[in-house]
């Protein structure tokens, strides 16, 4: 390996994303950063300590790292059964509760927000619940509700990276230690842990990143006395302009985001020892007492999971007149005073169709980066790596706004072309891709193209016949859960999305903003519709790639 | 499952369903009409056969970018300025109007249909906005829940400061919502600079919530919505949620479920402005103007739920469940844009922290 053809042939893959990630990306996301600390041209570097200095800053920081440290914590430990479950069981309807696990994690957190005020509000059932015990309990706009919407979006998270490290881990290593004379738990911390542990970190520190900078459930759930840092960027940059204050937020997000990174990367890979032989499965049927786990792992998510998003669709079937269609088959029809300027149901379209788009740029893209990174090796790849990871971290605003001033000029005027829209979905969509790949382009073994090799094949044949087959449904499987992503997005889409196209999850928000039973019915037939869509994509996906959904 | 069958599985339906949209923007790209954009706040609404009528008059045809509440809005087009994203700007409201003129970002342009409009909305004399709608914000009860917890509608602003009022009040944030902004002005007008805070403070003791936006308090918190988990009988809303609620209503309703207190509503001017920077200025003046005109104006009530500017007949349903308050609070422009900020973070401190 090495030498200056190679060196340009890294060079030259990497370019595709790099371009990518700083047209649609870096660009926006600096340009108004740098609006912010250089008002008129020369740098304001007071805004840095002035804002990092202030009370407000502090709690709204404050805020921020506990709740997330919180919904993290919890998050690990109310998803490890279910782990295990990902990692140990066979059992009836395995494939659709695998699938169903990720419905929350793709959901849009404006639909989300609404089940969950249904759920923790003073009608809903959790109020009911300790009304027998005599607490009233409202647990709207508390950050109790916030960690609990957070265990709910990042359960599979959790429960998916830490179960596919789990399936790779040989179950013999365990038995042989219960043999020794250890009990079940013993063999479990002793054996199995050490090695779920790099997935467990891994894990908790991607949960962090999505906990700490986490916007529309706080927002919806939390209520206007708690801020994560998000939210207040959002509210000083549309509501009052405040760019600078808005800039060192934004600074200050992304290192904390970055030093998450850090700690994700530092996890490390699963040990190779004690790695279970391909083409077993660790898999089995549940025994005796585990029985009674498995069924009280089924019944938490259930509950957990399972409890807003019924609520949910409970919601977009219960009218005025009984339980029926009505919302479903006023869908089509577009009435006067609709908050929307086309049926619903182009929105369903619109989804469909931007989605595919961002889920093909996503793979296209984000496979791209993947082979660049891997022939990149070394600390660069590292770097590389974190900071593809760099758009889950940094504000929808932030890059929204930036879209605005830094795309306002020929030959890139794209503020307001429809190519928007796929981009900015991409962009979110390209992370996880670029997390399913790398994995699996790792696991060719170099043996197999050295043959080809030595079988006469040219390079270009060797990489199309081992490494193209081999990769073909890791590739699959990201296209499909980048297509899942884009649909749910919301952030950055609300941004760009024009009124003549919105897709499903802005014309679910615009929907809720309206007055009137009708509205709000819609909405929530088109969150259902949202849900079953994504779930089905995920279930197909399923099928043919492994349980590595999003590469973690 | 093969590869091929769950790829055509994913994708056939999305591309199914993009090839059959298509067929109509791609004859319209040939030249002909000229397309001007008009940016607005994501509550705009408009019928489509009235902007098809505003094209057929004129062969301009109307490109709509909707670009979040209205104070997003407005900081959007202050940061594109001189650049706009597009050639006319709607949904700029009296709290905004000052912060706008002062970036300067539009042009002047005085339409003839103005003669029509009351001249007290006229708030820019240089004509670099014109009034489009009025509306209302004002107090909505919940008629049932407040007859279930014994208590009379409020008559007032100052009757909510009542403890027999506590815990039954939701308002937004003003901070991050226009509701809830013109609720907290018309506190300041109602009682005076240096009197507002007491109120306030009077209304925190009577455990008074604040939700983050309107659909939050409206759906969330207030109870006389219908589809509603929420258990607080009076909201912050608009004097036309009442009629909105009628005409929404799933099965058909001889009365409104809210009422609206009418000593405690806040006037809101929409105004539409022609921004700097705009290629299609002469295009733009006619849209202005249809603006203005009756077709537009009659569509106005039953769309975005405002009144229109001109006199022209109002839907049933709101002529018999809607209000148009007599004398609502409204304060000096400029003095808001002064104010502003230092109110809301004074409210912040008094009613949040």
């Amino acid at each position: 390996m090495g030498g200056r053809r190679d060196r340009l042939g890294t060079a030259a893959v990497l370019a595709v994303p790099a371009a990518f990630l700083g047209v649609f990306f870096a660009v926006p996301a600096t340009t108004i950063v740098l609006t912010g600390l250089r008002p008129g041209g020369d740098w304001d570097l007071g805004a840095v300590g002035d804002v990092l200095g202030s009370a407000s800053t502090r709690r709204v920081a404050w805020f921020t790292l506990w709740q997330a440290v919180v919904s993290t914590a919890l998050t690990v430990a109310v998803a490890l059964p279910a782990a295990w479950l990902v990692g140990r069981v066979r059992f009836p309807g395995r494939s659709v509760v695998l699938a169903a696990l990720v419905v929350p994690f793709v959901l849009p957190t404006v639909v989300v927000g609404t089940a969950f005020l249904a759920v923790l509000g003073p009608d809903g059932p959790v109020a009911a619940v300790a009304g027998w015990v005599g607490v009233d309990l409202d647990l709207r706009r508390t950050a109790t509700a916030v960690i609990v919407a957070h265990v709910f979006f990042n359960y599979a998270v959790v429960a998916r990276t830490v179960g596919t490290a789990w399936l790779a881990v040989d179950p013999a290593a365990e038995e042989a230690a219960r043999t020794l004379g250890a009990d079940r738990w013993q063999a479990f911390r002793m054996v199995t842990l050490p090695r779920l542990r790099p997935a467990i970190a891994g894990a908790a520190s991607i949960v962090f990143l999505f906990t700490f900078t986490s916007f529309g459930v706080v927002k919806i759930l939390g209520g206007p006395r708690i801020a994560t840092i998000e939210v207040e960027i959002h509210r000083l940059t549309t509501q009052l302009l405040d760019l600078r204050t808005a800039a060192v937020l934004s600074l200050l997000q992304v290192a904390a985001v970055v030093a998450a990174l850090a700690l994700h990367r530092r996890a490390g890979r699963p040990q190779g020892v004690g790695r279970l032989a391909a083409g077993r499965s660790a898999l089995r049927r549940p025994r005796g007492r585990e029985r009674l786990a498995v069924g009280l792992t089924l019944a938490s998510a259930g509950l957990l999971l399972g409890g807003p998003i019924a609520t949910l669709v409970w919601r977009s079937f219960d009218t005025a007149s009984g339980p029926g269609l009505l919302h479903y088959r006023t869908l089509g029809t577009i009435g006067r005073g609709r908050a929307l300027f086309v049926p619903p149901l182009e929105a369903v379209r619109n989804s469909l169709a931007f989605g595919a788009a961002a889920a093909v740029t996503a793979l296209v893209v984000g496979g791209l980066a993947a082979v660049g990174l891997r022939r990149l090796g070394g600390r660069a790849r590292g770097l590389a790596d974190s900071t593809i990871m760099l758009p889950l971290g940094v504000s929808a605003v932030t890059v929204g706004f930036g879209f605005l001033v830094a795309l306002d000029e020929p030959p890139l005027d794209l503020r307001t072309s429809p190519v928007l829209i796929p981009a900015a979905q991409a962009v979110i969509a390209i992370p996880f891709v670029v997390r399913s790949l790398l994995p699996a382009l790792d696991a060719v073994p170099p043996r197999l193209t050295d043959a080809a090799a030595v079988l006469g094949a040219s390079p270009r044949r060797a990489w199309w016949e081992v490494q193209a087959r081999l990769l073909r449904r890791p590739a699959l499987g990201a296209l499909g859960f980048a297509y899942a992503i884009a649909l749910g997005e919301f952030g950055a889409t609300v941004f760009i999305a024009r009124a003549d196209a919105p897709t499903v999850p802005v014309a679910i928000f615009r929907s809720l903003s309206q007055p009137g039973a009708l509205n709000v019915g819609q909405a929530m037939a088109l969150s259902t519709i949202l849900l079953v869509l994504t779930a089905g994509v995920v279930l197909v996906v399923d099928r043919i790639a492994d349980a590595r959904i999003g590469g973690f | 499952m093969t590869i091929r069958r769950a790829l055509a599985l994913l994708l056939a339906p999305a591309l199914l369903l993009a090839a059959c949209g298509d067929d109509d923007t791609a004859t319209r790209r040939d030249d002909g009409p000229v397309t001007i954009t008009l940016v607005t706040h994501d509550s705009f609404d408009v019928s489509d056969e009235v902007l098809a009528a505003f094209t057929e008059e004129t062969g301009i045809e109307v490109r709509l970018l909707p670009s979040g509440d209205a104070g997003s809005m407005v900081n959007q087009a202050i940061l594109t300025k001189g650049s706009p994203q597009g050639d006319v700007l709607f949904g700029l409201d009296n709290s905004l109007l000052s912060r706008a003129l002062e970036e300067d970002l539009f042009v002047a342009y005085e339409s003839p249909a103005l003669d029509e409009v009351d001249p007290e909305l006229i708030l820019d004399p240089e004509h670099r906005v014109t009034p489009i709608d009025t509306g209302d914000v004002c107090l909505n009860y919940d008629k049932a829940g407040l007859e279930a917890a014994g208590l009379q509608p409020p008559t007032s602003l100052a009757d909510l400061a009542d403890p027999a009022y506590a815990g039954t009040l939701v308002v937004q944030d003003p901070s991050t919502s226009s509701p809830g902004l013109a609720y907290l002005l018309a506190t300041v007008a109602e009682f005076g600079e240096d009197g507002w805070q007491d109120h306030w403070r009077a209304l925190r003791a009577n455990d008074v919530e604040v939700a983050a936006g309107w659909e939050e308090a409206y759906y969330g918190s207030f109870s006389g919505a219908a589809g509603s988990s929420g258990d607080r009988p009076i909201v912050v809303s608009y004097a036309t949620s009442p009629p909105a609620e009628v005409i929404f209503a799933e099965e058909p309703l001889d009365e409104a479920p809210t009422g609206v207190v009418e000593g405690s509503c806040y006037r809101q001017i929409e105004f539409a402005g022609i921004l700097a920077g705009t290629a299609h200025e002469d295009e733009a003046r006619q849209l202005i103007d249809f603006l203005l005109s009756p077709t537009f104006q009659a569509d106005i009530p039953l769309t975005m739920f405002v009144h229109p500017v001109i006199d022209v007949d109002l839907p049933e349903e709101f002529v018999e469940h809607g209000l148009r308050p007599e004398d609502p609070y409204l304060l000096d422009p400029d003095v808001v844009a002064e104010q502003r900020d230092e109110w809301i973070r004074e409210w912040t401190e008094i009613v949040l922290r």
